[in-house]
């Protein structure tokens, strides 16, 4: 059984046909993996090849999702992606629920970043009312978005980490994400599936003592970060398993559509908040990191940057939030006009949209969500080539898919 | 027969050079009932200190602080279905965890826990232990092979291969070792005059070389020592399998391992194996650099006084732990559900503090010294290993080979040529 | 840009307008992929952000097709839209962003729409060998493929 020769990873991936050189020329099927599953059954033995299952139920997968790898020793030749064992049908509810109804299933499908999903759909439905929500209402939305864009990245390195093989970090980012759920919880009950807006604004008013948790919880969390870093960032075993592993180039990101975190990291210095900002981010002043490699290790270090811009536009929003309604005036039955929109955020993952057609009545006649896990997983294929299977799960755990959003 | 027993009491060799076949059965009696009980307590600690170096508690039902856990899973897993797959070759399957056990086991013939303390001294002693220690790689294979399911098979050859690579390390440095025992001189950088060039591969006399030379081996000629030292003490990670390099038996990745077919009672044979394993090349790096069974500074700090200081060691760390225990004790919640856990535990402080004081009559605490030496510096080697498991992400398979080959080798191979030179030419 | 196109497609472009602040076009079918190869290349749209259909069956041309597209250059974005009727089939865009291929995929799995040229048109988040395409809207809201639940499960669907 082949395994490599030791010296392979040592080359750098040249992406000699990967980058769009010439579009109109370009092979559209140099994305897909020959997979040749429909063949009859070889065993390993007949040729160096092996098709392998990284089946449903697996502690590195994030959730049911099925990798079906072909191998060559220990080489990836290819990969494919079997979803849809967590699909549930949610765009098809939507269709049969009224627009506020539909709201709690939102935070069912990026169950980790439960906010922000609950943010776009609400920004779209006001969005297709015409109505906007108050100037406090928006403050309290960001706010409570940023801390939720600590908590999923902090989620993801202590899930990134444990696959890679370290086993602590996880611990120290749970233990300081229960503070952030903890401040959910005060708010608005629920820590994870949290339904914290409601189209027009948000229904609960901050509680006694918002602000002095939130500040507290800004001076709590800097130095953990800091130790999260001083665990992964500058050890030796940590960059050699993440350095030049799953490189995307700027172009195959592009054509891809991979947004978020793993775009930036591909040097795109592209964020909605800052090109199409919505809920009051124009109000405050942060920072887009990028990394310059595509790899791994560049994502990482994109994600803990974004963290600390988070903390930096809590900090902003915290001290200056601006009295007043939190809700807007929206009819208590909600027919929006005959029309649609598509409204998209930045989640911690990448761009969540939402494609809402209206027929008038008070159910969507459609709701179309774009997942930034669907779209990203699409990518897992090209950066395993030639990868080792150890790295597959790394690559899988730097996407940072949630299947919730990528079946929805 | 009583003269035979007793007449090798007044001797100062070790039973097996003095041929003495009844007190080298007791001997190995108590190494192999000692391994044991350090095996289970390596359980326990690893479990409690990994836990709280992940903010957490581990287990603390068990017995008071989970200390009777490793008997749970004892008890657990030898009352567990043996499961034997339909497919797999029967006998191999049996025999391959005795393997392992048997290889790891025989290096505890030759590890001196005193100057006469061991069970024997062959005068290839090191010799003898890498090589018995290397059988456990045939154990490995021959479990992956029977498992008769090629992801066993695949993380079989893969341990095996990376034992086999760093062995090759390993050797290196204890060669590096041995050649410091054909040097006479004192000190760090000393080599006399008179120097025989002969070394010796025996363990005691390694252990006797370094005290001859009034310096560890980790600081002779320093830092070439050290960096043997060091080449050793990550080789000897990668030999028992142990994180950083656990790629061939972690949980998330693909190939679960060689040990994924065995269950119950054979799966706690490899784990014995495992820590075994480890406790028996941590012995090796105690007696090759760290002077063995002597205590620190056994000639800079010489005199009554000091040998009386260190003397109270044993007792001292023993009453310490009862300490421990007893302010555990106060912290117990009062709850009377917790009553006989609190008993309990107060219990296991008497027993410790009684050993404690045990050890401070003085006939107890001549014979003592050097064996509670010894196994305070494997119990820090211990340490050691649950510290790199909790902190250190997996090295990917090719980036382990890669640094066993590439980086311990080649650095290997120049420390050994460094230590020549410099024993010849000072 | 909407000038030039509809220069150069002229009855092809049924509309272009702007809805509350976002530009779609309503296309003839048969000028999709051309036009959408013309937005890729010339106009900058490199980012392909979604591709869905919606259902309405009481027209005659029963599907809606849309791609939404952005251009990072123009920081803007795009819808385009065009109708087509049940059993038509569309060229597929996998050739102009390689994004859109699991997006054809969904989109034939929940509404059943062909697409020419998909490298490997199956279904995604429903199971293989389920029939009926679910986001279409004579697909009741808890009706299940009985006879694929029988033979995979073995169990009677409660539906």
């Amino acid at each position: 059984m082949g395994a490599g020769q030791p010296g392979d990873r040592e080359r750098p991936i040249i992406m000699t046909d990967r980058t769009i050189t010439d579009p109109k020329t370009a092979d559209p099927t140099r994305f897909l993996s020959h997979l040749e599953l429909d063949q009859p059954d070889k065993t390993f033995l007949d040729s160096n090849e092996l098709v392998i299952n990284m089946g449903p139920q697996h502690p590195a997968t994030h959730g049911v999702l099925r990798v079906i790898l072909k191998l060559d020793g220990e080489q990836v030749l290819g990969t494919e992606c079997v979803i849809g064992y967590l699909h549930r049908g949610v765009e098809k509810i939507a269709e049969n629920r009224t627009y506020t109804m539909f709201n709690p299933y939102v935070d069912r499908m990026d169950y980790v970043a439960a906010v922000s999903n609950g943010l776009g759909y609400c920004e779209a439905v006001e969005k297709l009312l015409n109505v906007e929500a108050p100037p406090r209402a928006k403050y309290i939305r960001v706010i409570l978005t940023e801390l939720n864009r600590l908590a999923s990245h902090q989620l993801w390195l202590g899930t990134h980490a444990l696959d890679i093989g370290a086993m602590t970090p996880l611990f120290y980012t749970f233990r300081d994400r229960e503070e952030i759920l903890k401040i959910f919880e005060k708010y608005c009950g629920a820590r994870l599936t949290t339904h914290a807006f409601r189209i027009g604004g948000c229904q609960y008013e901050t509680y006694e003592g918002f602000e002095r948790d939130v500040i507290k919880f800004l001076d709590f969390v800097p130095p953990k970060i800091d130790e999260y870093e001083e665990l992964l960032t500058t050890n030796r075993i940590w960059l050699e398993r993440t350095k030049n592993v799953g490189v995307i180039s700027k172009a195959d990101a592009i054509a891809l559509g991979v947004t978020g975190p793993v775009l930036r990291a591909s040097g795109v210095k592209w964020d909605l908040r800052k090109a199409q900002p919505y809920a009051a981010y124009s109000d405050f002043d942060f920072e887009i990191p990028t990394g310059a490699n595509g790899d791994t290790y560049d994502r990482y270090t994109v994600r803990m940057e974004e963290m600390r811009q988070s903390l930096r536009i809590i900090r902003q929003a915290v001290g200056k939030i601006p009295e007043g309604p939190i809700m807007a005036k929206v009819p208590k039955v909600m027919k929006p006009p005959v029309g649609e929109v598509y409204h998209s955020i930045e989640a911690p993952k990448g761009e969540l949209g939402y494609f809402i057609v209206s027929d008038g009545s008070t159910q969507p006649y459609r709701v179309r969500v774009r997942p930034p896990s669907f779209v990203n997983l699409q990518a897992l294929d090209i950066m395993v080539r030639g990868a080792l299977v150890a790295d597959v799960i790394a690559v899988i755990g730097t996407l940072d898919i949630v299947l919730g959003e990528v079946d929805r | 027969m009583l003269n035979y027993i007793t007449s090798y009491l007044s001797s100062d060799t070790t039973p097996g050079q003095a041929g003495n076949v009844f007190w080298a059965v007791v001997y190995i009696l108590v190494v192999f009932g000692g391994v044991s009980v350090a095996v289970m307590a390596m359980n326990w600690l690893e479990r409690k200190a990994l836990a709280h170096f992940q903010i957490r508690l581990g287990p603390m039902r068990v017995g008071p602080h989970g200390l009777l856990q490793p008997i749970a899973d004892a008890i657990k897993l030898m009352t567990k279905e043996d499961i034997i797959p339909a497919e797999a070759d029967k006998f191999v399957f049996w025999i391959a965890p005795l393997i392992i056990l048997c290889a790891s086991f025989a290096v505890y013939i030759v590890i001196p826990f005193g100057p006469t303390h061991a069970i024997t001294d062959l005068n290839i002693g090191i010799l003898f232990m890498l090589g018995v220690s290397s059988l456990s790689v045939l154990g490995i294979v021959m479990a992956g092979w029977a498992s008769n399911s090629h992801y066993p098979l695949i993380g079989a050859l893969r341990s095996s291969a990376q034992m086999v690579s760093y062995e090759v390390a390993m050797g290196m440095a204890v060669v590096s070792a041995v050649l410091m025992t054909s040097l006479h001189g004192l000190g760090p950088y000393g080599v006399s005059a008179v120097s025989s060039g002969t070394g010796t591969l025996s363990m005691i006399g390694i252990v006797q070389a370094q005290q001859e030379q009034h310096v560890w081996f980790l600081f002779k000629f320093f830092p070439l020592g050290f960096i043997a030292f060091g080449i050793f003490a990550i080789a000897m990670v990668a030999e028992t399998n142990r994180a950083p390099f656990d790629l061939p038996e972690a949980e998330s990745e693909l190939t679960a391992g060689f040990h994924t077919e065995y269950s119950g009672l054979r799966w706690s044979l490899f784990m014995l194996g495992e820590y075994a394993a480890m406790i028996a090349v941590s012995s090796i790096a105690v007696t090759l650099w760290l002077g063995g069974w002597y205590r620190p500074f056994p000639n800079t700090l010489t005199g009554e006084t000091w040998d009386l200081v260190f003397s109270l060691f044993p007792g001292l760390s023993f009453l310490a732990l009862a300490v421990i225990a007893f302010i555990g004790v106060r912290r117990m919640p009062k709850h009377p559900y917790f009553r006989v856990q609190t008993i309990g535990l107060a219990g296991f402080g008497a027993v410790l503090g009684l050993i404690g004081l045990i050890l401070f009559a003085p006939p107890v605490r001549d014979r003592i010294q050097d064996i509670f030496w010894f196994v305070a510096k494997v119990a820090g080697f211990m340490y050691l290993y649950i510290w790199y498991r909790a902190t250190f992400p997996r090295y990917r398979f090719d980036q382990l080979m890669k640094v066993g080959w590439k980086v311990l080798l080649p650095i290997g191979i120049g420390v050994l040529i460094l230590t020549a030179i410099l024993g010849v030419l000072l | 840009m909407v000038n030039t196109l509809k220069g150069q497609y002229g009855s092809g472009i049924r509309e272009a307008n702007s809805y509350l602040g976002q530009n779609y076009m309503v296309v003839e079918p048969s000028i999709v992929s051309e036009l959408l190869q013309i937005l890729r290349d010339r106009e900058q749209f490199d980012y392909c952000v979604d591709f869905t259909a919606v259902h309405y069956p009481e027209r005659e041309k029963q599907f809606d097709l849309i791609w939404i597209l952005y251009s990072f250059a123009r920081n803007e974005r795009i819808r385009v839209k065009a109708l087509i009727a049940d059993g038509e089939s569309v060229p597929s865009a996998v050739s102009i962003w390689a994004t859109a291929n699991w997006l054809e995929r969904e989109v034939y799995d929940m509404f059943g729409i062909r697409f020419d040229g998909h490298p490997d048109l199956k279904r995604i988040l429903m199971p293989d060998g389920w029939k009926g395409h679910p986001l279409r809207k004579d697909y009741g809201i808890i009706q299940q493929d009985q006879e694929w639940v029988r033979a995979n499960l073995g169990i009677e669907s409660g539906q």
